[in-house]
């Protein structure tokens, strides 16, 4: 690991000596009417379609953007460098976006991984990178000193925010009282759910009256549901995958179990209808970050305007970066400055800024405080229930 | 205490019926043991193949439930035999750890096969036919759970008849009591080595259809866990012994369902694998075993 930090510093040195040259013939371009912002993102690689959409939803926010323009009617740019979907080359593509391109703050990239090693880049050279769906906890905050990382920001929410969410839903909107929980031991995604949902269901005033386990790949969970049918929960929490989940529901409908069944965005996925079965899975509902069938006039828009230029409609990797582009631009304006430096200052302050995921704000681990959306299954199908706010 | 009694039964449905699974697969492997003396390492892998060979019939081909089972059981017993020709039969005359070695091998070469040929996502088998939920008054069974109780009992029968009263299950019992003196009897053993792993194989396979049928959800990783807890059942029951195998596949089933139900999930495994710590322990020759001391 020490290693490795001395690597990143003699690179980071590197590049701000490499930054300062360039800066001596680059004061004319700070004049000039563009505001260029970055896109480090996976265009090629493994996870390509998170840069893709990532990519298609910025350029959507420009449109909006630019219809005003900024500080008095420049125009924001977005440059792309292509990550590769790989940590090593998110790195070198953060470098050439902030000493090439200069731009005023970076989005991306998507993964964890990448977004955690290009953080040394982007905060020697003070400028903003915002990761759209980056959920590990150590893309804002240094794991080895427990201090937020002064120029990293994500616009999704940490995993453990969903278990908070799905408490407050189905304690005060569902009215549930008894839950129960059954956690994959094998996940620390499925653990943090599910320590957050009893900690909040508890402080609603109700009861967790079971709570079992399971291991990623079994099949059989029948004894598990007829001991938890025994006790008569109105509620069962499964913050899992969609493999194991599906054969949860199915099984827990097989033995009469017909209670509510909830959990997190591992559920999302088009083989839990397949696995489970349609008729299984009425009345069983998940959080997520974005629904594209949110109902606000926003989101509204965007969708129909997404599908008209990609014919398709947008996920949460397109809504996201949608939203972080409107935070830059909102950074930008608040800070009357083109300077990477400033912006940083005005994004960490922004407010009620709303975003076709819902209404914006940071918290000192920069981590965005924004609502949620319920997704229920009806008849197999995803349908939007509702948006909770934090 | 009526609801305690309840619950008791209940679970006793939920575990005779993942218990038969366990025993079709502990058969195979007490089968081989008995016969080559080789924990085959690979078994639960066939019964992966199996349930693949049973998702391509049945959705590719359009078979029933009961055409698709005997295709399956075909393939599988082709595979088995052919595994046994490239991988064991050259190392028949090595030592034991060796060939124990090649077993494992083997089963990742299978594993890791089937993820490049069909992908690691799981496939949800299509609904061979619409299952039924009977009540037996506050219990529930459904008519998937008593499909594979028939099928595992029909199938553990025709093993018994075969390995008992048919001139080839009477080789299969000479090559296993003593393999050079059933030669001299002019048994060729090659033959009965790759019948073995034909029938062995076949019955994973119908193990793994019946599972692709029951949960609806089959990968190519899924035959490591029951393997695993297959070869538990065969210890337990005394491995090597045909009727030790169904007996321990069905107590290790109804263990897991007590365990999971009246302890905690969490300790299922942890059942599951004490169990062949306490038989290794006590009584290493299994429940049917006797102690035989090793020729030397």
């Amino acid at each position: 690991m020490k290693r490795v930090n001395k690597l990143l510093s003699v690179l980071t040195a590197g590049v701000l000596f490499a930054g300062a040259l360039a800066g001596c013939g680059g004061s004319k371009e700070a004049k000039s009417d563009v505001i260029k912002i970055g896109g480090n993102l996976e265009m090629t690689g493994g996870s390509a379609s998170f840069g893709i959409s990532s990519k298609n939803g910025i350029e959507l926010a420009l449109k909006t953007v630019n219809q005003k323009g900024v500080l008095g009617g420049k125009k924001v740019e977005l440059v792309v460098a292509d990550n590769k979907s790989e940590a090593s080359e998110a790195l070198n593509s953060m470098q050439k976006l902030i000493s090439q391109d200069k731009v005023v703050a970076v989005i991306g990239p998507n993964l964890s991984s990448a977004a955690i090693a290009s953080s040394a880049i982007n905060n020697a050279a003070k400028v903003t990178a915002i990761t759209p769906m980056g959920t590990n906890p150590d893309v804002t905050v240094n794991p080895e000193n427990g201090k937020t990382r002064e120029y990293n920001f994500r616009a999704c929410f940490i995993d453990p925010f969903q278990g908070t969410v799905m408490a407050n839903f189905a304690a005060k909107e569902m009215g549930f009282k008894r839950a129960a929980i059954m956690i994959d031991n094998t996940s620390d995604y499925s653990k943090g759910l599910a320590t957050f949902f009893k900690e909040n269901f508890l402080k609603n005033g109700c009861e967790v009256v079971a709570e079992e386990a399971y291991l990623q790949k079994d099949t059989d969970f029948k004894s598990t549901l007829t001991k938890i049918k025994a006790v008569n929960p109105d509620f069962i929490y499964v913050p899992g995958y969609y493999q194991e989940v599906g054969l949860i529901i199915k099984q827990a409908r097989e033995i009469g179990l017909e209670v509510a069944i909830a959990g997190g965005d591992g559920w999302d996925s088009a083989k839990l209808p397949e696995i489970a079965g349609k008729e299984a899975l009425n009345g069983t509902f998940f959080s997520s970050l974005y629904s594209p069938d949110d109902t606000s006039e926003l989101n509204k828009n965007f969708v129909a305007e997404y599908q008209k230029t990609y014919n398709a409609k947008p996920d949460v990797f397109a809504a996201l970066a949608h939203d972080a582009t409107l935070v830059i631009a909102k950074g930008i304006e608040d800070s009357q400055s083109a300077e990477p430096a400033k912006v940083a200052a005005a994004i960490a302050k922004v407010k009620d800024l709303n975003g076709v995921s819902g209404a914006i704000a940071f918290d000192d681990k920069h981590n965005p405080i924004k609502s949620a959306v319920i997704i229920e299954h009806i008849d197999g199908k995803q349908t939007f229930k509702t948006k909770i706010n934090p | 205490m009526d609801t305690l009694l309840q619950q008791f039964f209940q679970q006793l449905i939920n575990g005779i019926s993942l218990g038969s699974i366990y025993a079709l697969i502990a058969l195979g492997y007490t089968m081989i043991y008995g016969i080559i003396k080789l924990i085959n390492f690979a078994h639960g892998d066939i019964y992966m193949i199996g349930a693949y060979f049973g998702f391509f019939a049945t959705t590719q081909l359009g078979l029933g439930f009961i055409p698709a089972i005997i295709l399956s059981m075909a393939g599988a017993a082709i595979v088995g035999i052919i595994i046994e020709r490239v991988a064991y039969r050259p190392m028949r005359n090595a030592p034991r750890i060796a060939i124990l070695i090649t077993a494992i091998g083997v089963s990742f070469f299978l594993e890791y096969s089937m993820i490049l040929l069909v992908s690691p996502q799981p496939r949800t088998f299509p609904a061979v036919f619409t299952p039924t939920v009977y009540h037996f008054g506050p219990l529930v069974a459904n008519s998937q759970q008593l499909v594979i109780l028939i099928s595992a009992l029909i199938l553990m029968v025709a093993l018994s008849y075969i390995v008992n009263s048919t001139k080839a299950g009477k080789a299969m019992r000479a090559v296993s009591f003593d393999a050079d003196a059933a030669r001299l009897m002019g048994i060729n053993i090659d033959r009965v080595i790759s019948m073995t792993f034909a029938l062995g194989s076949a019955l994973a396979a119908a193990g793994g259809v019946l599972v692709g049928v029951y949960y609806n959800s089959i990968d190519p990783l899924m035959g490591m866990m029951p393997g695993l807890k297959a070869f538990v059942a065969a210890v337990l029951g005394g491995i090597g012994i045909i009727p030790g195998a169904m007996m321990g596949g069905i107590i290790l089933g109804v263990v897991e369902a007590m365990v999971s139900g009246f302890l905690s999930s969490t300790f299922r495994d942890a059942a599951a694998f004490g169990i062949l710590i306490l038989i290794l322990l006590y009584k290493p020759a299994g429940l049917l075993g006797k102690n035989v001391r090793e020729k030397v």
